[in-house]
């Protein structure tokens, strides 16, 4: 193989599928051949027959709707909180000065953490969930943004004052759409995170959700449906990417031009 | 009449760790005619681009004070258009947008934009490619819509910093017939930057010649070539000997520059 030799769409494909072909293949001879016991892995017939007793019989459906309801509420009210400030920040030195040192050290407090608090402030129900999303992600979007905001272009930013913009204008007509693509990847790359938070939040006092699910799956050892659980987040987590890509394509065409 | 006017313009640039201040620029005094046309040439590091700065608004005099039209400059503005020696089209915008960037923000109607993009589109020759990105244009052409976005503003003065540095030779003649066929039509009063002793005789009616850092003018040569010029011109006697003069002018500064680095 040479390094950085580009491999052809083909061979691109099959190499991908192939992977979760010798996955399942392995995981197969493990379990099967008996090698694992039942008790701590289910094998693929059996999450697969899991999975389908979780739609028909428990509702699963419910609980995936009310996980993705979940990450997106707290994902969008961070989102609207910390995109305008991130950009205050990244544009105005001294809002900067004034939150950073906070803001960074926020970002450190693990969102998990919080749940304990949280739940003695909000109690177990739908805000408690909600504010570990926020939490989690809303000062990693603060930061990205404003450093993102902050590494705007300079010679474009002169070129827009000589051209008779005034500082509003610079913000808001060179600033935010010269970042606005670096904007979308940094909600990508955060709304996976979320992803983990919102299980987290779902492991303690919740009564529905996926992560509710994988719990009570835990005491009942029905290792296959936990697996199952742990493969739907996947698929929603591609899906939702896959989403994003696509809406970034038709967003910033100049991008990818 | 003077339009532009240059006094005693210095700049100084802060040490860092302990080192002294960097004289960038020594006082300058150039004072430019209305619609004339002037090259500044110097070696690399000589503060003209620092000048050019200077005067357009971006950067701050340490003494002295530039006067456009009477009017002191105190920053930027839409009064004095800039083309950048890097590639400063917005991205995000098509040519024909990018074009219209000024206009926009002055807050004219979309209709009277539209009448004035296609002008200077036609002008700088890139009919077929308003609604290109700028990633899909080629250096000069890239740097013909940046000309046309500044021109389009129509500013007092039309300041250009290195605008064709980045351009293969051939490339360069071309950009450089483009832009005084505009000005030869049009007439704009023009401060252009470049260490091309050709490009600064080709274009200009006034050479201004700078020394090695600290920069100051070294000397001021008239260019008495008749308009309108076209490629031609750099292979007549007269081009031949001006260019003759000036190289003898700049080597002495780009051996000094040289010895410096």
């Amino acid at each position: 193989m040479k390094p950085l030799e580009p491999v052809g769409n083909t061979a691109k494909i099959v190499l991908g599928i192939l992977f979760f072909v010798m996955l399942f293949a392995g995981w197969s001879f493990a379990t099967f051949g008996g090698y694992v016991s039942k008790t701590f892995l289910a094998d693929p017939v059996t999450m697969l027959h899991d999975g389908v007793e979780l739609f028909v019989r428990y509702d699963f459906l419910h609980d995936i709707g009310m996980t993705v309801w979940r990450v997106l509420g707290g994902f969008v009210l961070a989102t609207v909180v910390a995109v305008p400030l991130g950009i205050a920040m990244g544009a105005y030195k001294p809002v900067e000065a004034f939150f950073e040192p906070f803001v960074s050290f926020a970002r450190y407090l693990p969102a998990s953490a919080f749940i304990p608090l949280l739940i003695l402030w909000a109690g177990t129900g739908e805000v408690q969930k909600l504010l570990v999303i926020f939490i989690g992600s809303v000062f990693q979007i603060v930061l990205m943004v404003a450093v993102s905001i902050g590494a705007t272009r300079r010679d474009l930013v002169e070129a827009a004052y000589t051209l008779g913009a005034r500082d509003r204008g610079i913000v808001a007509r060179v600033m935010l759409p010269a970042n606005a693509p670096e904007i979308a990847e940094i909600l990508r790359l955060v709304l996976g995170w979320a992803w983990t938070y919102v299980i987290v939040a779902e492991l303690i006092g919740a009564s529905s959700g996926i992560g509710h699910m994988i719990v009570d799956s835990q005491a009942l050892l029905a290792t296959g449906q936990i697996i199952f659980g742990i493969i739907v987040i996947g698929v929603i987590g591609l899906v939702s990417d896959f989403l994003f890509k696509a809406a970034n394509h038709r967003l910033f065409p100049w991008k990818f031009a | 009449m003077t339009q532009l006017l240059v006094e005693g313009v210095s700049r100084q640039f802060p040490g860092r760790r302990g080192a002294g201040p960097t004289r960038a620029l020594e006082p300058t005094t150039i004072a430019v005619e209305k619609n004339d046309f002037i090259t500044v040439l110097g070696p690399s590091g000589c503060g003209k681009s620092t000048l050019l700065r200077i005067v357009a608004g971006l950067d701050r005099p340490t003494t002295g004070r530039v006067m456009l039209d009477g009017r002191e400059v105190k920053g930027p503005g839409a009064d004095r258009g800039m083309v950048f020696q890097s590639y400063t089209l917005f991205p995000w915008l098509t040519v024909a947008e990018n074009i219209a960037f000024g206009l926009a923000e002055r807050g004219m109607p979309e209709k009277e934009r539209a009448e004035i993009v296609a002008d200077y589109v036609q002008k700088v020759g890139l009919r077929g490619f308003e609604h290109h990105w700028p990633k899909q244009l080629s250096g000069g052409m890239q740097q013909r819509t940046a000309i046309a976005r500044a021109l389009a503003n129509d500013p007092e003065i039309l300041l250009l910093d290195e605008p064709f540095g980045a351009l293969d030779t051939q490339t360069r003649g071309l950009m450089q017939e483009m832009l005084l066929a505009i000005w030869e039509r049009e007439k704009k009063t023009v401060m252009f930057v470049t260490h091309d002793i050709e490009e600064a005789i080709f274009l200009a009616s006034r050479v201004i010649v700078m020394t090695a850092r600290p920069g100051r003018i070294k000397t001021e040569i008239a260019v008495d070539l008749p308009h309108p010029r076209d490629y031609h011109m750099k292979t007549t006697a007269a081009f031949s000997e001006l260019k003759a003069r000036l190289t003898e002018e700049i080597r002495a500064e780009a051996v000094l520059a040289a010895t410096e680095h």
